[in-house]
């Protein structure tokens, strides 16, 4: 673990320490589980999304990909009678076909990750809500589905959401930080060119993470169809994206590439949730919700960023002292 | 240039060799993490001289520049300005004691003109309070710096379209508006054309004749010869020792630097070219899609590559890597037609390129030593598709011991090495893999005689062995103390090719501008 996810573990557990003292219901079962079952459903695609963002992109369509997907789910199932193994089957296909759309479009056509994603998240909100003419999508009253259970289950009281999160960040893992495959990303991610340069077949690398990310937001869109239970086209899923790259940025990743770690992204979902939870318990009215959210994200990279600068500052004092020479100020950044 | 006014320079050159210095560095000391760049380093610059800054790659050079430029901040020591004495400079202090920093990797902005990139931060005002940049006034003083240069080229140029030589006068036609005192060069001439680089080498003379103090650091040592009144050489952070004009010699530059006498060693080949391995056939690139080369390229050999800067040798290096798309024609190696899209199905081939720029293409800065070494032949160091970091650090040593790569250690981030350094990283990265073909487009550039002797060493070793070399090189001297035949290029198509009886400096240039050679 490195020391940037300490820091963020510590202040993931101030701030729950706080809430406990202030409300010790924040310890209770019930809302342990809950929290942690949406910590499962937002980390699932905020790693999706660091897959994209250490390439040196954005993902910006998630949260209507997660309205889109969300909505023929449920239609498909409750409406249409498909087994939900097969129509759990065509959202994940689907999913990874728009995420293959996103990145032929981006390496092929060498359109910007931000205006494609960006029409991405127009378009499936639009089609999600023409798709149903702007009515909910819901399961007809009082049908059962055995088997879609298993979503919203608890196994010994632990949700399957955060299990599976658990599966997919291990994983996540050791493809970024352990695999050929993940090397190629954050050398893409810092330098293109050179990655060219070297070999590296970058379009496919670049598309690669399209696709990895569209597919993890297509599982995240039915853990969370099932978990609403019933999709209003409009509303479902809005600003999801912007929690992604929220987590991802908490958790170290550069916006511009190669920088960023899993561990990183997931403990920048849990605090999310944290404060989520934090409105909610201390009576904060829920309109407050984004200003506290935005607040914290703000501090938290500043204080990373000073906490960097300083321990650089330090290392070279060190490093001045071994060779016997008194520390002087640091260099200035160097004028870009 | 009359003789009178020759004669006026040389007197008015003669003068201020003997005026007081007005800067003085005592015993400055710079670390960083693992290295001393410096260890206590003094040295005094007087009105008007040219001092060469020599030593090995990572002998502290550029630290020391950087130090004057207030890029950096000494650890101990002091710097003295007209007999003010500092602990350390800021850009800004520098800026005012006259002190003008030509870097090595150019400081502009190509989507301005040339007028605005000189007079950037001080741009002159009108309308008072409004703030509009007198554009008018801006270009009129840029104007008479540019004539003072020799520079074929108006204000109003955007810097984008401007050549790398012409960029670097840019850089100093500022260095004169800000009224410097002393213009720092970090190895100017590295990335320039011989050519070019005697038109640099006459502004630094011209400069030293308005009293103006020239530093420079280059590894072209006859460069240094020519252009030096005097050199200081530096090796492990500290002064190996300096010489006055009279005392500069290649051989003693040699010694000092490196602290034994060295003669660069051009291995004659030991065995004889084998059959043709590379056979390009009609090869034209977007740079000149009405050329087609023809070039066969041998088992064994070492083909030098020479040509003026634009004459399309790195364009033809970067079509038959796949980097760019050919405009027709074909690759053939070892007989059989080959389809050659991009640079990973090269690879695949085994043909290998070293490519010029190392910062933009090379190497990845926040990478570390050995995650750059082993980045295109990650597959060989992994297992399941797992790398091996044992595997990684195993191979990074023996290219670091290989090429002599000074680093602390192999997991140092790349940013942090020589430029030289870095240049070796660069080429310890594909000749750590089997190569078939490989083609470095100047490959020593940056680098010191020391290693350059090595590197040389090592390019005929991989001949023997049966490795195809093509090799783009604008260093006369390597050009001709390697290669087995050079082919040269002009506006996009091969000119000739001589063969080791040919060879001659004056062969060279005559195809290069697309002259005959006359047997
Ligand atoms: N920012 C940095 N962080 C850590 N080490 C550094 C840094 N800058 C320079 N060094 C180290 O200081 C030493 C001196 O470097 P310097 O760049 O001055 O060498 P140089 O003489 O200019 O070499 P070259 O001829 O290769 O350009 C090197 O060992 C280098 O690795
Ligand atoms: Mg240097």
């Amino acid at each position: 673990m490195k020391k940037k996810d300490l820091g963020l573990l510590v202040l993931i557990l101030v701030v729950g320490l706080g809430v406990y003292l202030q409300n010790p219901l924040f310890l209770s079962p019930n809302n342990i589980a809950n929290t942690a079952n949406l910590i499962g459903l937002f980390g699932l695609f905020a790693i999706a999304q660091g897959f994209v963002i250490i390439t040196g992109g954005i993902d910006l369509s998630a949260g209507s990909m997660i309205a889109l997907l969300g909505v023929l789910f449920v239609d498909i199932v409750g409406n249409r009678g498909v087994p939900w193994p097969i129509a759990f089957v065509i959202v994940i296909i689907l999913g990874l076909l728009l995420g293959l759309a996103h990145g032929l479009l981006i390496t092929r056509l060498k359109m910007p990750p931000f205006v494609v994603t960006l029409c991405g998240l127009l378009i499936y909100r639009g089609v999600a809500r023409g798709y149903t003419g702007d009515a909910t999508a819901g399961f007809p009253f009082g049908s059962t589905y055995p088997g879609l259970d298993f979503f919203t289950a608890r196994i010994y009281g632990v949700p399957t959401s955060i299990l599976l999160l658990l599966v997919v960040a291990a994983i996540a893992w050791v493809v970024l930080h352990r695999s050929v495959f993940g090397r190629y990303l954050f050398a893409v991610g810092k330098n293109e060119e050179a990655a060219r340069f070297s070999g590296i077949r970058t379009n496919l690398v670049i598309g690669a993470a399209y696709v990895i990310c569209a597919g993890l937001t297509a599982l995240a869109a039915i853990f969370f169809a099932m978990y609403t239970r019933s999709v209003s086209p409009s509303s479902h899923g809005n600003f999801y994206e912007l929690y992604a790259i929220a987590a991802a940025v908490l958790g170290g990743f550069s916006l511009r590439g190669g920088e960023g770690s899993i561990i990183g992204v997931v403990l920048g979902a849990i605090l999310l949730q944290v404060l989520q939870n934090l409105v909610n318990l201390l009576g904060i009215p829920s309109s407050l919700n984004f200003a506290v959210m935005g607040t914290v994200i703000l501090v938290g990279v500043l204080v990373d960023q000073q906490w960097g600068a300083y321990r650089a500052r330090r290392l070279l004092a060190g490093s001045a002292r071994e060779s016997g020479a008194k520390p002087t100020p640091p260099d200035p950044v160097p004028e870009r | 240039m009359t003789a009178e006014s020759a004669d006026a320079a040389q007197q008015e050159s003669a003068e201020p060799a003997a005026a007081q210095p007005f800067l003085r560095l005592k015993g400055v000391r710079k670390s960083y993490p693992g290295v001393q760049a410096l260890a206590g380093l003094d040295l005094e610059v007087r009105p008007g001289e040219v001092i060469g800054l020599v030593g090995e790659n990572g002998a502290g050079k550029s630290t020391l520049l950087k130090l004057l430029g207030g890029i950096a901040a000494p650890d101990g020591g002091t710097i003295e300005i007209d007999g003010v004495s500092h602990t350390r400079l800021s850009v800004s202090q520098s800026i005012a004691a006259g002190i003008a920093f030509v870097h090595q990797e150019l400081n502009l902005f190509d989507n301005l003109d040339v007028a605005a990139n000189v007079f950037i931060g001080r741009e002159p005002r009108r309308f008072g309070c409004l703030n509009i940049v007198d554009t008018r006034r801006q270009r009129a003083a840029v104007a008479p710096l540019l004539d003072q240069l020799g520079a074929g080229f108006s204000p109003d140029t955007l810097v984008g379209r401007l050549s790398l030589a012409q960029q670097q006068l840019v850089e100093i036609a500022k260095a004169l508006s800000q009224q410097a005192r002393l213009v720092i060069f970090d190895e100017p001439t590295s990335s320039l054309p011989i050519a070019e680089s005697e038109k640099l080498l006459a502004i630094m003379a011209r400069l030293s004749r308005r009293g103006i103090a020239v530093i420079f650091v280059s590894h072209r040592l006859t460069e240094v010869q020519r252009a030096a009144d005097r050199v200081v050489v530096l090796r492990d952070g500290r002064l190996a020792g300096r010489l006055t004009r009279a005392e500069i010699s290649h051989d003693r530059l040699v010694k000092l630097m490196i602290g034994r006498d060295l003669k660069v060693d051009y291995a004659a080949p030991k065995t004889a070219r084998g059959g043709v391995a590379l056979a390009l056939s009609g090869i034209r690139t977007a740079a000149y899609p009405r050329q087609a080369v023809d070039l066969d390229l041998h088992r064994g050999e070492i083909l030098g590559l020479a040509g003026l800067v634009g004459s399309g040798r790195t364009e033809l290096a970067r079509a038959i890597f796949g980097i760019d798309p050919v405009h027709g024609g074909g690759l053939s190696l070892d007989g059989k037609e080959i389809a050659v899209r991009s640079a990973s199905d090269a690879v695949g081939h085994g043909i290998f390129l070293v490519p010029e720029d190392r910062k933009a293409t090379g190497i990845l800065l926040d990478f570390t030593v050995a995650e750059n070494i082993s980045l295109p032949n990650l597959d060989a160091h992994a297992s399941n598709w797992i790398v091996s970091a044992g595997s990684e650090r195993r191979q990074a040593e023996a290219s670091r011991g290989e090429l002599g790569i000074k680093v602390p250690d192999v997991a140092t981030l790349t940013a942090t090495l020589s430029g030289g350094n870095q240049q070796k990283v660069v080429l310890a990265k594909w000749l750590a893999m089997q190569p078939r073909v490989i083609i470095l487009d100047e490959p020593t550039r940056g680098i010191d005689v020391g290693s350059k002797s090595e590197i040389y060493l090592l390019m005929r070793a991989l001949a023997d062995a049966g490795v195809t070399i093509l090799m783009i090189s604008s260093d006369m001297e390597e050009v001709i103390g390697v290669s087995d035949r050079i082919a040269v290029m002009c506006e996009g198509r091969i000119s000739g090719i001589l063969t080791r009886a040919q060879f001659s400096e004056e062969n060279v240039l005559l195809l290069a501008v697309g002259n005959r050679v006359v047997p």
